[in-house]
This record gives C-alpha cells, structure tokens and sequence, in this order.
C-alpha cells in the first residue's frame, strides 16, 4: 500500500462571483521516502492538491488516503513549508516556533520539545539564531527554520509548496542541495510542489507533470536528480518541456494550419 | 592627505536632533510664559500662576484629598475599561464565528462608535440611577466599541499562511484564539486598547464633573467641580494638572512599555 493516496481528485475553489474548477481527476501515489515533485505551470492546481492534502481543501470528488486512513481535516501527520517568509509566528523565537509546534499539536511533551528543536535547528545550521525573531531573519533563514519547524515534527509526508521560490537564485540553489543533505540523512517523505523545470529535476525522484485550466496528469517522471539525456539525445528538462506544452502548441499549430 | 570619511556633528546639532531635548526645552519655556503672563495679569481667580498651582496640587497630594480622588477614579476606569474589554471580547469572538456575529458587529459598531459616550449620561442616570452604575454605563460604550472594531480588523488581516500554520497543529478552535489569532492581531487589538483607553479617560472625567452637582464625594473631575465652587482656582489647575499627568503616564509610559516588549519586539510594528 502506498503512503499517499490521491484517487480522481477533483478541486474547486470559489471566487466572490464564480466557481473554478482548479483540478480534474488527477491521481497519484507516493511512496515512503519518495521526493514526489509536482510540476505545472501556474494556474494547474498544483499548490491547491498540496492543499488538499494538507487537509484546508476538501476534494469535490475522488479521495485521498495517507497510510490507508482519509484525509479530512488539518493535522500534524502532514506539515506544509509554505512560500511566504510570514509563516514563522513572528511573536515567537525561533526555537519557541518549535517547541510551540510540537507542544500544541501533541507531537512530544514539552521536556523533550526542547531538545528536539535543537536538534533540528542544529541540522539546518541555525542554532546560533535559535532565540532570534523571526523579523531579524533572512529570508533564506526564515525557510530553513520553517524546514526544522516542519521536520521536528516528523510527519508522515513533508509538504512543500514553492519553498524556495521567493528566494534569489544563489540562495535556492543552496537550499536545494540543503535539502537533499537533509532527505539523505533522515529519508523522511517530502511532497513538493513547484513550476521550475529545473528545481523539480534537482529536488525530485520522482516528477508528476501537470496541465493547466484545469489541472490533469499529464504524466509522471522519474529523475535521477541530474538533467541526463535519453537514447535519443534529448535532456529530461526538454523532454518534461514537450511534455507539458505539447498539447497547446498542437493546438496552436491546428489553428494556423501548420501541422505537418 | 587622507580623505576624511567620517567627522564629528557639533554637539549643538546633536542636542537638537534629539527629540526628548527638543519638546523639554519647550515645555520649560511655555512654563515660563505661564508664569510671567500669570504674574503681569495678577487675578489668581481667572489664572493662578505655575508656582501656585504647584503648591496647591503638594498640598492637596500632602492633605490625601487628590489621593483620594485619584485612586476613586481609577477604580471607576477600572471597572468600566474591564467590563468593557469582557463585552469587546464576546462580540468579537461571535463575529469570528460568524458572518452574521460579523454583520452584528460592523453594524452596531458604525452606529453607536460616532455617539459620544457622554451623550448617553442622560440616559444613564435614568436608567441606572445617580451613582456610579451610570458612569460605568458610559465607560463600557467608551471602551467597547473601538476595541471590538480594532480587535475584528486585526483577526481579519491576519494572513492566511499564519491561519493554515495554526490549523496545521491541529489546535482546537479555543486553543486557535488564544495562541494564533489574538497574538497575530495584537498589532490591531494594541490600538484598539489605547483608544478605548483614551476615550474612556475623557468620558470619566467628563462624567465625574457632572456628577459633581449631585454627589458628595467623586474623583478627579468631582474635585476640579468642588474647588471651582469654592473659587479655589490654584486647586482647578492642580486637578486639570493632574488629569494631563496621568494620561501621559498611561499613553507614554505604561502602553509605550506594552508596545516596546510586544510588537516592536516581534517586528510586527516598527
């Protein structure tokens, strides 16, 4: 039985004036300590699936299943590492950020909450800032708290929606390898959503591809972390490429009658 | 010759710059224009000058009658400030419940928010009677109004991210309030509690001076009343004194305090 279960999910949020469908029947698994990458371009869904695994979301239709149980509300099996540099509770430090979320979700008492947080902050080199702020961060910083916040808690399934997307290139692609030291260490299970071709090649094993308006599988990857050439000589990235805009350049080709 | 990257700003200039020193050298002067424009005037019945005004405010603080007086209004701000806060709290919880709690709150708070408190002392004093019944009336509807409009306001801005980070804990909905929403919107409830607190200080002032027609006894503002009655206009001054005193007390030292430790802290307020 897979970790993750995503059957036929179908997802719709609502506007103030209309219903948009962000999902159609999209199915996936993941596997314990995969680092599953959901690629698309804006506009496929992608961060509303992370979402509705998370739990804010309930699907319209199909279900999801982490380790055999359905996902219906918000809960500590499940921690999102989310874009905004705010998602670190400003009006505490950063060690208390983690010792409160262990503590208030019941994940460890509070003399062991400790010295997990230390633990966790050692491991993604922050613990000279462990009675920081928040504010007095970097950017770069504030993610990797929020990356030993949501790994202290060792949940079932890592959620990680664009982590890195705010962040100038340098710092990314730092962070990226970061990540990597750090699944190699634990081999816990991240979900990670993002439109970067390349990031997904890098983070991922294996890359689910997605169209957009609405979003549906397209197809699913695996990589090897570099961008390697097939038989035919063509790079994963450009291939994934293809992949994901065929169908509107077919579409743009029909319509100017240039289809060979 | 080395190039010069730094060099020393006159020491002038640097008193100058420093705002503590700028508004102390004119408050020493505006001292000295009320003393002098007191001595040439000479009518201690219409404007007693600095010096007596110090001496009566000593020896109204030596007698305890200003003591006394303080501390009958402060428990009065007390009690209406906390009721009020209690009122502000449940109105504020029902319209993060709800849409109509929401609807109810915005409503009641654009109508009854532009009445001045002291508008309702009439009404008060007939439904409550002469006493202080009426001004804690007045307080709460001081107070009440601006907290829950602030405290609402700051629950709303809170930033979605912050409200998916708590609800990822799995924190009952109690538990939500109190350790996600409340200090996420503490910025807000902050200003909140300051206006309150300014409105009701001027509305218990306002109040106590009209109950000094009728009462025997009272606060700050029943003393300004009494001695006016017994032309003893030095006393007036100290009460008035008094009143500025204590309300830069509260706004300066105790909320700037609250704001130093909390939201400048946090980096939720520069």
């Amino acid at each position: 039985m897979p970790l993750l279960e995503v059957s036929n999910v179908t997802l719709q949020y609502r506007t103030t004036d209309r219903v948009v469908t962000a999902t159609r029947g999209v199915s996936f698994s993941v596997e314990q300590s995969d680092r599953f990458v959901i690629l698309g371009p804006s506009g496929c869904g992608k961060s509303t699936i992370l979402k509705a695994v998370a739990g804010f979301v309930a699907p319209i239709e199909g279900r999801i299943r982490l380790g055999g149980t359905q996902v219906t509300r918000p809960g500590p099996d499940r921690i999102v590492v989310f874009q905004e540099f705010d998602q670190l509770l400003p009006w505490k430090t950063v060690i208390q950020n983690i010792t409160f979320a262990l503590t208030a979700s019941r994940r460890v008492a509070a003399v062991e909450a400790d010295s997990r947080a230390r633990h966790y902050l050692e491991k993604v080199r922050l613990s000279a800032f462990a009675d920081s702020f928040p504010h007095t961060l970097s950017g770069g910083m504030k993610q990797r708290a929020a990356i030993a916040r949501a790994m202290a808690m060792e949940p079932q399934v890592l959620l990680m929606d664009e982590p890195f997307a705010a962040l100038d290139a340098l710092t990314r692609s730092r962070m990226q390898e970061e990540l990597l030291q750090l699944w190699s260490d634990t081999k816990f299970t991240i979900l990670f959503v993002t439109h970067s071709i390349e990031e997904a090649i890098k983070v991922g094993s294996r890359i689910l591809l997605l169209s957009a308006h609405p979003g549906t599988v397209k197809a699913e990857v695996r990589s090897s972390g570099v961008d390697e050439a097939d038989a035919s000589g063509r790079p994963l990235s450009a291939r994934i490429h293809d992949q994901l805009f065929t169908e509107a350049e077919s579409g743009f080709s029909r319509m100017t009658g240039a289809d060979a | 010759m080395p190039e010069t990257v730094e060099r020393q700003i006159p020491a002038w200039q640097r008193l100058y710059e420093n705002a503590a020193v700028r508004k102390t050298a004119l408050l020493v002067v505006l001292a000295v224009v009320w003393e002098v424009y007191a001595r040439v005037l000479d009518n201690p019945l219409l404007f007693p000058t600095l010096t007596a005004t110090v001496s009566a405010l000593l020896s109204s603080i030596r007698s305890g009658e200003l003591p006394r007086a303080i501390a009958y209004t402060l428990k009065l701000l007390f009690e209406g400030y906390a009721l009020g806060l209690l009122f502000a709290a449940l109105l504020t919880a029902l319209a993060s419940l709800s849409k109509i709690g929401a609807d109810l709150l915005e409503t009641l708070t654009s109508m009854f928010n532009p009445l001045p408190s002291i508008a309702l002392l009439p009404l008060a004093l007939i439904w409550f009677g002469l006493g202080n019944g009426s001004v804690i009336f007045v307080l709460v509807h001081a107070v009440l109004w601006s907290v829950a409009l602030n405290a609402h306001a700051g629950f709303r801005a809170l930033s979605p991210t912050l409200r998916m980070v708590g609800q990822n804990y799995g924190l009952s909905p109690i538990g939500f309030i109190i350790r996600i929403l409340i200090p996420g919107a503490f910025p807000s409830i902050l200003t909140g509690l300051k206006v309150g607190w300014a409105f009701a200080w001027r509305t218990l002032i306002a109040a106590e001076l009209v109950f000094g027609v009728s009462s025997g006894s009272g606060g700050i503002g029943w003393y300004i009343f009494e001695h006016k009655n017994q032309l003893l206009i030095p006393n007036v001054f100290a009460g008035l004194l008094t009143v500025i005193l204590f309300g830069l007390f509260v706004e300066h030292v105790i909320f700037r305090t609250i704001e130093e430790r909390t939201v400048r802290r946090w980096g939720m307020q520069i």
